[in-house]
């Protein structure tokens, strides 16, 4: 632990640590544009420069190493010198065009500039102009204002893992560039805005709608995902104006996708704002007295049985429980909350979340992916994983799809029979787990939402026995949802009760006649033509297949406009804050189901939303402990079977579009367009279509 | 006045034989095996006896450079890269042992490998030296052919091997960090240090990195011992020198002379003096367009070695003297290298990026007489915000020669600008 003195202060600090690092620890600020905690040191910015005695020159503090014994000074003429001239020279060639910049107001050089900059400009020569760059859809680029920090370029390299920016000329003619002027294919492209110290890579989809002093400011939950990324919300009166990470080391650490940061302008497409009513065939607008009353009608003499709910991707917990206590209310067993048909069962926890932990990727040293691809079903798990790999030692294997997963990983095989090959050690990565120290295993849906998803689950969890994946302190199995309302839905046992039909069953039912009436709670992605002659009431707030299907729509809240219980993969409970409230009519989700019981007359035993969180941990004591994780206990699951060989497919076809938010976004649209579309059509030549 | 029998380089000027055969003759590569024999500490002793000091610029002592590198090999090899990547300008010093007397430079990196326990050296070439390229290629096809280097070099047992690199073009690759991620296939940017390469440098393997004459130097120093180089100059600036002599003299030339000599001596005795005479003498840069400049009378009596040069304010740097006489336009001359600094900058941080090119316009203006009082100060004052506040040393090369300038040569600016006002009045 090297001690050292910062402007008198004695600091011990870890060692490995910097001396920028020291400064902080006692509490001086250093400014700083190049260097960023989660990228490597580039020590090009120049502006930490401190003082340390016996050195003749300042030093970088960002690059140096903290020694025993050294005296850093941050407060002297020397000090104060460097940093001026290092900010006159970083503003000689700015445009210092603030008013038309977006980064105004949250721009580093402006903010460091009041500290270190001169009140005029000394500098009468001709400034430098650099034409733009085109990176997508995403991010704008005003290249003129870049100050080549070079954080972009090292957060594409290292944590992105897509080396398509770099630098290219010399002096003050060096530009940064994707080289080809194509947009980064990236699912975090849009990280590097938020990096951007200055105005130079600003959001494309937000350009000149918003100052930062207009907008509040919201601490919430992602639901792209099952990830549960924490996300701040900015928004302007009733408008989401944009959505931006939030620091937790153990989930998302400070990144998020592109597709959490900019579907949110699906938020103000397709909504549903008012109860609608099918009338001869079409649907027309109604009250919530004249929705609530065509369902007493319809449900009025129907037998409990003949009565089915499905819970959707984003359903809240509070909704879910409130739609499982009503259906038990009404005596009907069908309900299900797996709309992709994945085989996990609700009782044991360990057999359905993610047991190593987010964080814990980083302790693992062999990793086997079984039909996921985590680039496009979770991104940040995929850099998490990725971050694993650049640290050393790490074996990927691969049995699914053959995918760039932006490191290298063996692909093994397809499908099941992979699966047996390696359980019996005839597979040469079989080694791999068996003499790794912490090796884990990953489950997707794109292994589990099929027939024989049983039989795999219960072959992926031999497999985590045989390889000594199980054991004290480490838990190497788990599954990747794709879904932010599965884990939650499976906690709170939204699974077929005893005679019961899943979803299958449900649109067996439905299309036979044997169910008469179905509620879906925002499920947009099962087969809506199955649904046959079935009433069908539908709750949610995206005008998506579900509502078009409907007899009866009840117009609910999305994920920023409700006080809102996430369970994420790891199982991970976590509070999303109102951001903004419903539009029109719409109203949060548990609410319209507590009102329709009171219609139907069987009215459900809670009035506050702090009922509702009473009733969730009574229901699972999980709920009772927000943020907390604790490990799930491992105990038999699974049922073992035969495996079909068709090969693993993951469920995301289409990362840019996977739920009603994400479909409603122009944004994601154009991602679409230029990310998968493009992709899909590479290879043809012009003459094509 | 250097002796003839304490020459090093006798092939300077190409007279003879540049090949094995040739240096052979000129005894090159005699005895090789009894000096690799006396081992390593042995080695590194003597250069340290001789109190060689770095021929690339910097003048750091070289024996100190290599007992930085590990003792033991840590499971990482070592290595030796040599900077052939002269493009100082002025300076062409390194490229007459390239083409003329590759041999010695070749027996250098094999003593110095064993010197600092590597068995492999990497020559990283101007890309623009075609020539030499190929001369020293050929060199080194002939020392594996004859069994001097390679597997078992000179059967002493020791193996080791010699890789030539042609760079692209790049002034900064000649840092020798920039070197290092050239010779990596990376675009040439220097590093950070710490860590230096003798703990992390080529492949983050040891490395030592040393000029062209440095090391061709070395197997003289072995032979006739540590004490004989230390006896030539004065102390702690020992040994001989290769000067290049260009600019307003009449005859231009390299030479090899002791350390030490006197600039007045140096361009008199072998450059044939200063085009128009002595008093005709502006100034002088003595070593390399990156050191400050001299005015004529403190070259009448300055010494060219390291330390010397450094209490004028100054430094040996590579030893290339650029002299220029009164016909000079000297505004011009700085702005000319001021425009090389600005053009060769690689970019990465801030106050060489945006400073030598602030540094170039200020010049080009003051050229003209477009410029106030006020400007030449803050011209002085660009200068110290850029100097030791970089990554690399080329920040400061590339301000000291404007500091030098503007030390010795500010009433020069002050009689443009007031004649351009006078001008400007009359009209």
């Amino acid at each position: 632990m090297p001690k050292l003195k910062v402007d008198g202060i004695e600091v011990e600090v870890p060692p490995g640590a910097t001396v920028l690092q020291a400064c902080e620890a006692v509490g001086v600020e250093v400014p700083r544009f190049c260097y960023h905690e989660k990228l490597s040191i580039a020590g090009n910015c120049r502006m930490c420069l401190v003082e340390m005695e016996k050195s003749p020159k300042p030093i970088a503090s960002c690059a140096m190493p903290a020694a025993d014994n050294m005296v850093i000074k941050t407060d002297t003429p020397m000090v104060k010198k460097a940093r001026n001239g290092v900010m006159e020279f970083l503003l000689i060639n700015h445009p210092l065009d603030c008013p038309i910049c977006d980064q105004g107001g949250e721009c580093d050089l402006q903010d460091q500039a009041m500290a270190y900059g001169r009140d005029h400009s000394r500098y009468g020569e001709g400034k430098r102009a650099v034409k733009d760059k085109n990176m997508g859809p995403l991010v704008k680029t005003i290249m003129t204002r870049c100050i080549h920090c070079t954080r972009c370029i090292r957060f594409a390299n290292e944590i992105a893992g897509v080396e398509e920016l770099g630098a290219t000329g010399r002096g003050e003619d060096m530009e940064i560039t994707t080289y080809l002027e194509k947009a980064l294919d990236s699912e975090l492209s849009a990280n590097i805005i938020d990096l951007c110290p200055v105005g130079a890579l600003t959001s494309k989809p937000y350009a000149f709608n918003a100052r930062p002093w207009e907008l509040r400011k919201t601490e919430s939950i992602d639901v792209m995902d099952a990830l549960g990324s924490n996300i701040r919300i900015d928004t302007r009166g009733a408008e989401v104006m944009r959505v931006l990470p939030r620091l937790n080391e153990a989930v998302n650490e400070e990144w998020i996708s592109d597709k959490t940061r900019f579907a949110c302008d699906g938020l103000k497409r397709q909504r549903l704002d008012r109860p609608y009513v099918r009338r001869q065939g079409k649907l027309v607008e109604a009250t919530w007295d004249e929705a609530f009353l065509a369902i007493r009608q319809r449900l009025a003499g129907v037998a409990g049985g003949r009565v089915a709910a499905i819970a959707g991707d984003l359903a809240c917990a509070e909704s879910m429980v409130a739609l499982k206590d009503l259906m038990a209310a009404l005596e009907s067993p069908h309900i299900d909350c797996r709309q992709d048909g994945a085989k996990l069962g609700a009782g044991v926890r360990a057999g359905y979340v993610f047991n190593t932990t987010i964080a814990g990727i980083e302790q693992a040293d062999a990793i086997l992916l079984i039909g996921t691809n985590p680039r496009w079903e979770a991104p940040l798990v995929n850099a998490r994983i990725r971050k694993r790999y650049l640290a050393g030692g790490l074996k990927v294997g691969v049995i699914g799809e053959s995918l760039d997963l932006t490191y290298k990983h063996q692909h093994l095989g397809a499908g099941p029979d992979t699966l047996t090959e390696l359980a019996a050690g005839r597979h040469g990565f079989a080694e791999v787990l068996r003499s790794a120290r912490h090796p884990m295993l990953i489950v997707g849906q794109g292994a589990l939402a099929r027939p024989d998803g049983a039989a795999v689950l219960s072959a992926a969890r031999a497999l985590a026995e045989t390889f000594g994946m199980i054991k004290e302190g480490w838990n190497g199995f788990n599954v990747l949802h794709t879904a932010a309302a599965r884990v939650g839905g499976l906690d709170l046992g939204l699974v077929p009760a005893e005679g019961g039909r899943d979803v299958a069953g449900i649109l067996e039912g439905a299309s036979t006649g044997a169910i008469e009436v179905v509620f879906l709670l925002g499920a947009d992605e099962i087969d809506m033509s199955r649904l046959g002659g079935t009433f069908v009431i539908y709750q949610g707030h995206h005008g998506d297949a579900g509502a078009h299907r409907a007899d009866v729509i009840l117009p609910g809240a999305a994920y920023t406009e409700k006080n809102a219980t996430y369970v994420n993969t790891e199982g991970r409970v976590q509070i999303a804050r109102i951001a903004t409230f419903p539009p029109g009519e719409a109203r949060e989700d548990w609410k319209i189901l507590r009102a329709l019981s009171d219609v139907i007359g069987r009215k459900l035993p809670y009035d506050t939303l702090a009922d509702v969180r009473k009733r969730l941990a009574q229901v699972n004591p999980v709920f009772a402990r927000a943020e907390a994780l604790a490990p799930a206990v491992w105990t038999g699951f699974g049922t073992a079977g035969s495996m079909t060989s068709q090969p693993f497919a993951s469920p995301v076809r289409n990362f840019y579009m996977t739920d009603p938010i994400s479909r409603a976004s122009k944004t994601m649209a154009e991602c679409t367009e230029v990310f998968v579309k493009a992709k899909q059509s590479a290879g043809k030549t012009g003459t094509h279509g | 006045m250097l002796r003839d029998a304490d020459r090093i380089f006798t092939n300077l000027y190409g007279q003879q034989d540049w090949g094995l055969e040739g240096a052979r003759k000129r005894g090159d590569w005699d005895g090789t095996k009894e000096l690799i024999a006396k081992g390593r500490d042995w080695i590194v002793e003597q250069v340290k006896a001789s109190d060689l000091r770095g021929r690339g610029g910097a003048g750091f002592s070289t024996g100190m450079k290599w007992s930085f590198m590990p003792k033991k090999s840590d499971g990482r090899p070592h290595y030796l890269v040599v900077n052939a990547d002269e493009g100082e300008p002025g300076t062409c010093k390194d490229r007459d042992i390239l083409r003329h007397d590759p041999h010695k430079l070749i027996e250098g990196c094999l003593l110095t490998c064993v010197g600092i326990g590597a068995h492999a050296a990497y020559i990283y070439i101007r890309g623009e030296f075609y020539g030499e390229w190929s001369n020293m290629q050929r060199a080194i096809d002939q020392a594996y052919d004859a069994g001097l280097v390679g597997k078992n070099a000179c059967g002493t047992g020791y193996d080791f091997d010699i890789y030539l690199h042609r760079g692209a073009g790049a002034y900064i690759c000649g840092e020798e960090t920039a070197l290092i991620e050239s010779l990596e296939g990376k675009k040439g940017q220097p590093r950070l240090k710490p860590p230096f390469p003798a703990f992390c440098g080529l492949y983050g393997c040891p490395t030592t990195v040393n000029n062209v004459e440095t090391i061709a130097v070395v197997p003289a120093i072995l032979r006739r011992g540590g004490a004989w180089f230390a006896a030539l100059g004065r102390p702690k600036n020992t040994g001989t020198k290769i000067f290049c002599i260009s600019g307003h003299v009449n005859n231009p030339c390299n030479v090899e002379e002791e350390m030490g000599i006197p600039l007045k001596e140096l361009i008199e005795r072998h450059a044939g003096g200063v085009r128009g005479g002595w008093d005709n003498l502006l100034a002088v840069i003595p070593g390399g367009s990156s050191m400050p400049v001299l005015p004529k009378s403190i070259c009448d009596t300055v010494l060219m070695d390291f330390d010397s040069l450094r209490d004028v304010k100054s430094a040996l740097g590579t030893a290339a003297v650029i002299v220029m006489d009164k016909s000079t336009d000297i505004i011009r001359a700085f702005a000319r290298l001021a425009a090389f600094y600005k053009h060769e900058s690689c970019g990465q941080c801030t106050p060489c990026r945006e400073g030598t090119g602030w540094m170039y316009r200020m010049l080009t203006r003051m050229q003209k007489g477009e410029a106030t009082q006020a400007d030449i100060d803050m011209l002085d004052d660009v200068t110290k915000q850029i100097e030791g506040h970089t990554i690399c040393a080329f920040g400061d090369g590339a301000a000291w020669p404007v500091m030098g300038f503007l030390r010795h040569f500010r009433p020069e600016i002050e009689k443009r600008i007031a004649a351009r006002t006078q001008r400007a009045a009359a009209e």
